[in-house]
């Protein structure tokens, strides 16, 4: 074994002394690249696991923590969900149509194989410019090309998209983060682990033939793209949703058989991660020949049937004596399955080929011994000032509003959502655009499960610890303003290179900022994914942790966005807020109209936030308020246009006491503010009151139209159809 | 009223289908695996939504020499009501048992939205419970459900009355804004707009109801 062969593994000396020691001899090249994947980033979380032992991961709902292929939560009623949140970035870099096709199809093995039958998906997307006279038909192109492969491959799987959110920035550039977060449901007893148990029971292979498509992937994920990546478009897999589709009922239909003993799908590192886990899991060892596997190409080495990342398969340990009738729910969907191997007591994972062992690994030493760094971490890298010159932050509230709809930030994602079903399964009580949050009814119990996916890469630049506090509670607040209660969460952490001390410290700096607002809102993080090397020739992405958080509440119309009828009192609750210059750096206004980032996030207070959205959630399930949508990205009178776009063309006209600078009065962000209209003014306020937080009514809604004011003096006035057509135009005009 | 949902490798709106007349319509109602040959003892079939067999090849191209789809074809040439929704009404186009093709949408992209339809003719056993001219709102979601056939056959649709539904703002290209048409005997009917997904006012709208109410209807007269 060379010094080469290792270092083109991505292993350091240390690691492959490490690997020696584990083995008590060198490694063969076949057990060489199994290390190789097992102790890449992408599987064994080697610069992270130390840091995310912080999150909280325990409470009174959890069934399943971190660990297992997602993370569960008891919704009652004898019912549990199952979701969690993956990211396919480099691949879908690299083609961006089976990219996050793939990505989509590995999330739902995720849920599947845990034994819930998957009901909604959510994508949180981030891409370079769109407008950018060199990077821009690039972007353009992975935008499009992303949406369709999301598109095709939920479709038609039948699976509903539901939301999500979508940014850009000139970070993304040449590394576009897609985050794809997947929710299943099943009842409590029936709920499946990826475990091997019971020496001499069969080691079962079922679904797609393994081919030579994205060996290494996992080790790409963990690197860095350079000049060369394109050349790496063989490590990404291509994507059959109708073999998933099977594959998901047939195992659905061989669980209930009651002959599966455990189940883990061959996702990332392919049948290396999915034997040496289930072996581990389980403290047992699994012994497979590979003469066995089913191959759709001819000649394939040990080394490659072991790394292929082919899509679609699954490995599942059954009860011995009881495989016919495992087979034959698989012969009904016409899927293969075939036996390759057998649980044995001595710990290691063995392969064979032709009745010879090629690799024989001790399984728990390669899953969960992998290296553990406590990579040094200094100052967050932050290139922005602290504060701006005076004169550039003078703005005109009339012209900022229609440039702040139009831009691809704040404008309608409609062209991307009517992409995909959101309706299949015909659960979807509110999909994109309508409420704050998707909400997904659950048949089975009559109640309804609500979701967010959120996170802002310019906050947590200016400051990860703050910004990543700031995504926990804005998904908590959109859950809380459709009336659901958070109860878990998952999350994404999208970061550069870990080896740069600047950007682990934006990593460790985010992680403790996500645990304490976790904690705080009891939203215990259940699962998740960590994808870094998000860097391209040396410039790193944003850091971009992204939310996923589920609440609970009960089936029932929605409050949606929309004023509905002209005369209610607006209110916005949470009061006006506070924004200083500095606070104003990372706003929308400040990116779009400015076109500068400087200063800190919107200061959050955990506790006026709480207090807010257990005001909203009282106030929506007394059934008060006739519409309710959180203030964002674009402050107030973003979040008033919305309101305003309505199917009953219904506007307002607000009057706003305050000192603030009228740009900063109409376009700040400072979280814990909701915007509700109602007919019951002096019940909200009463409410209000109870939770102590301020309620002042603003203004009413009316007719038609939407005006801002400031102590009587108009800062803006506007049609609402104008609006209307910037707002929904604004994304199809910029990917044409 | 006995439906018989027909599954096919890859049909994802089967639950849908089976829920809405099961649940929210409350008539008995059974799966039917596309490799039966029999249909057993249902009084309508319906061919659902979905991407059967991955769609790989033209929608519908393969799911037509499925086993069950010659029973279906027996059952329509007894006069038995075949209802086939978004990729059921491609795979009986497909099938010979409507006339014309359904193609990409205009705009080369899948589209998800709530239409409204224009109900073109009560003379028949889906739209019975319908006035001529009513409008109904109801969601698509396909990639290719826009209507094509030959001027010939258009007319000919219009001089018999066979256009079930035309769309109220054309979402995806059809011809004549064709949403869903009647076989000639008019047992037959295959629409791109999904019923089954508006069945009940917390999914956006009811008026789906309307069509599996004309085929109860139908029922009960013959």
């Amino acid at each position: 074994m060379t010094p080469e062969l290792v270092a083109q593994h991505q292993l350091s000396p240390d690691e492959y002394r490490k690997i020696v020691g584990i083995l008590g001899r060198e490694p063969s090249y076949t057990e060489l690249g199994i290390f190789s994947v097992m102790w890449s980033e992408h599987c064994s979380y080697k610069s992270s696991r130390l840091h995310l032992k912080k999150l909280p991961t325990s409470g009174k709902l959890v069934v399943q923590g971190p660990g297992e292929n997602a993370g569960i939560i008891d919704i009652g009623g004898g019912y549990v969900i199952a979701f969690k949140i993956e990211s396919h970035n480099h691949p879908s870099f690299i083609e961006p149509f089976q990219g996050a096709a793939t990505g989509v199809g590995g999330i739902l093995r995720d849920i599947f194989t845990m034994g819930a039958r998957p009901i909604a998906v959510m994508d949180s997307l981030r891409f370079g410019r769109l407008d950018d006279p060199v990077t821009g038909a690039r972007n353009r192109r992975i935008l499009s090309g992303v949406v369709a492969g999301i598109a095709h491959y939920g479709n038609c799987f039948g699976v509903p998209t539901v939301g999500g959110e979508c940014l850009f920035e000139p970070c993304y550039d040449g590394n576009p983060l897609i985050n794809v977060f997947a929710l299943g449901v099943c009842r409590k007893e029936d709920v499946f682990y990826a475990r091997a148990a019971g020496a001499g029971n069969p080691v079962i292979y079922v679904g797609a033939r393994t081919g030579r498509d994205g060996i290494h992937g996992a080790s790409m994920a963990s690197a860095e793209f350079t000049e060369e990546s394109k050349q790496k478009r063989p490590n990404v897999q291509v994507g059959d949703p109708l073999m998933e589709k099977l594959l998901l009922e047939a195992c659905l239909e061989a669980m209930q058989t009651g002959a599966i003993v455990g189940i883990q799908d061959m996702g990332a590192a392919g049948l290396t991660c999915s034997t040496c886990e289930m072996g581990s899991r389980g403290g047992v060892g699994i012994e497979i020949e590979l003469d066995r596997v089913p191959q759709r190409e001819t000649g394939m080495t040990p080394y490659e049937t072991m790394l292929s990342e082919s899509q679609e398969r699954m490995l599942l340990v059954a009860e011995k004596g009881r495989e016919e009738e495992v087979f034959r729910v698989f012969r009904k969907w016409g899927l293969e399955a075939v036996e390759i191997g057998v649980v044995t007591t001595d710990g290691r994972l063995r392969v064979k080929q032709h009745g010879v062992t090629v690799a024989e690994i001790p399984a728990h030493e390669l899953a969960d011994e992998a290296p553990l760094y406590d990579r040094p971490h200094t100052e967050p890298l932050r290139r922005a000032p602290m504060s701006v010159e005076r004169a550039s932050v003078l703005g005109d509230v009339q012209e900022a509003l229609p440039a702040l709809l139009a831009s691809p930030d704040s404008c309608s994602k409609r062209w991307i959502w009517e992409q995909y079903d959101y309706q299949v399964r015909t659960n979807t009580i509110a999909g994109p655009e309508r409420t704050d949050a998707a909400i997904i009814r659950i048949k089975e119990t009559g109640d309804a499960v609500a979701m967010s996916l959120d996170g802002n890469g310019r906050y947590c630049y200016l400051s990860p610890r703050e910004g990543a506090q700031l995504a926990v509670a804005e998904c908590c607040r959109n859950l809380s303003t459709v009336g659901a209660e958070p109860v878990a969460a998952t999350n994404c952490l999208n970061f550069g290179n870990p080896e740069r001390p600047e950007i682990m410290a934006q990593l460790v700096e985010a992680i403790e900022g996500m645990a304490e607002a976790c904690r705080f809102f009891d939203t215990p993080i259940t699962g998740g994914n960590v994808s870094l090397y998000n860097e391209t020739l040396g410039e790193g992405i944003y850091p971009t942790p992204v939310m996923g958080i589920v609440g609970l509440l009960k089936t029932a119309a929605p409050v949606t966005i929309p004023f509905k009828s002209p005369g209610r009192a607006v209110v916005l609750l949470g009061g006006i807020g506070g924004c200083d210059e500095t606070r104003f750096g990372g706003t929308g206004y400040a990116k779009e109209i400015l076109k500068q980032l400087w200063g800190l996030p919107p200061a959050l207070d955990l506790e006026r936030e709480k207090r807010v959205q257990s005001a909203i959630r009282e106030i929506v399930a007394a059934g008060l308020a006739e519409s309710a949508h959180d203030l964002s990205d674009g402050g107030l009178a973003v979040a008033l246009a919305e309101c305003s776009f309505g199917s009953a063309g219904i506007g307002a006209a607000i009057d706003v006491d305050s000192d603030l600078r009228p740009e900063m009065l109409a376009f700040h962000e400072a979280p814990s503010r909701i915007l509700i209209s109602t007919a019951h003014a002096g019940k909200v306020a009463a409410i209000a009151e109870k939770h102590g937080i301020e309620a002042p009514v603003v203004g009413v809604t009316i007719e038609k139209g939407m005006e801002i004011r400031q102590r009587s003096m108009t800062l803006g006035s506007w049609e609402i159809a104008t609006l209307r057509a910037v707002y929904h135009g604004a994304l199809e005009s910029y990917v044409r | 009223m006995r439906f018989g949902v027909i599954v096919f490798p890859g049909s994802n709106c089967d639950h849908d289908a089976f829920y809405a007349v099961g649940t929210n319509l409350g008539q008995p109602v059974e799966y039917i695996w596309h490799d039966s040959s029999t249909l057993g003892a249902v009084d309508a079939v319906i061919l659902p939504g979905g991407f059967a067999y991955g769609d790989y090849l033209r929608c519908g191209a393969i799911a037509k020499f499925s086993p069950v789809m010659r029973a279906v074809r027996q059952f329509a040439s007894g006069g038995g009501l075949v209802l086939g929704v978004c990729n059921g009404f491609q795979i009986l186009v497909e099938a010979g048992l409507l006339p014309g093709a359904l193609i990409r949408n205009r705009g080369l992209k899948f589209i998800c939205r709530e239409v409204r339809l224009a109900v073109e003719t009560a003379d028949s056993p889906f739209t019975s419970a319908a006035r001529k001219g009513q409008t109904l709102r109801m969601p698509i979601a396909h990639g290719e459900g826009c209507y094509f056939a030959d001027e010939r056959t258009l007319d000919e649709l219009e001089a018999e009355d066979r256009i079930a539904f035309r769309y109220d703002g054309n979402p995806n290209g059809s011809l004549r804004d064709i949403a869903g048409v009647l076989s000639r005997e008019r047992n037959v009917m295959g629409m791109m707009p999904h019923p089954e997904r508006a069945t009940k006012p917390l999914m956006g709208s009811s008026d789906g109801l309307t069509v599996f109410q004309s085929m109860m209807g139908a029922a009960v007269r013959v």
